[in-house]
């Protein structure tokens, strides 16, 4: 996994919870700065794919490893 | 993205029928919407102080239940409160938002909450019931930001 400046760690919270914490927490970073985010809602892949593509904020990775979803949201 | 604006009808007052708005209205918010959720009749419920909001199975077929119940047994007093109490810690369980956690969200996030006025004075409500910080409007006040909106719903 890439490098990043902050964790968040989403496990157990459902929709819509995972994306109001990782928009709230993307809030606190500076543009370039990656959050690596820990979901264990299936719901999340698609809906971190949607929050990148209407925010503008890039998707840098996105994959599923030992049963939880690993996100890198890079803000822009 | 920036620009786009959402405009919610909200008229149910139990706990189910309130997530929708404020799951929506906070997502919206998120994605950088401008949100307003106009309040109607039971709607209102979601404005109060206290959310105090219940679930019933009452006219409800479609509710899945732990078990079979026949409705009389389901009318018998006690039930809704039980079945409010099971269906918040099955809520709890599944990391599903508390509707407390999702307007405190909304409200952060700037999401415009407007109570109906007609109904606000039909059910005898004062504006003390309510939160801080809510707008009161009628339909025309609803239509001046839905008319504007990219999205509008009903629910």
């Amino acid at each position: 996994m890439a490098d990043f400046d902050q964790e968040l760690d989403a496990s157990g919270l459902n929709c819509p919870l995972p994306i109001l914490r990782a928009k709230k927490a993307l809030a606190a970073l500076s543009e370039g700065q990656v959050l690596h985010i820990i979901a264990t809602d299936p719901g999340a892949v698609k809906d971190f794919e949607a929050f990148a593509k209407q925010t503008g904020n890039e998707l840098v990775e996105s994959r599923e490893e030992g049963g939880k979803f690993h996100f890198l949201m890079k803000k822009h | 993205m920036s620009g786009k604006k959402l405009a919610i009808i909200a008229t149910k007052g139990s706990l189910d029928w309130a997530y929708p708005p404020l799951i929506l209205g906070s997502t919206a918010a998120a994605l950088g919407y401008e949100v307003e959720i106009f309040c109607t009749f039971y709607g209102l419920q979601l404005l109060r102080k206290k959310l105090d909001l219940k679930v019933t199975s009452l006219g409800n077929p479609g509710m899945p239940m732990p078990m079979p119940m026949p409705v009389l047994l389901q009318a018998l007093p006690g039930m809704q409160s039980m079945m409010t109490l099971m269906m918040k810690q099955k809520m709890k369980s599944k990391g599903v938002a508390s509707l407390e956690e999702l307007r405190e969200l909304c409200i952060e996030a700037e999401v415009r909450l407007v109570a109906c006025q007609m109904t606000v004075d039909l059910f005898d409500f004062d504006s003390s019931d309510f939160i801080d910080g809510i707008e009161y409007g009628g339909a025309a006040t609803f239509f001046e930001f839905a008319g504007e909106s990219d999205i509008t719903l009903f629910v």
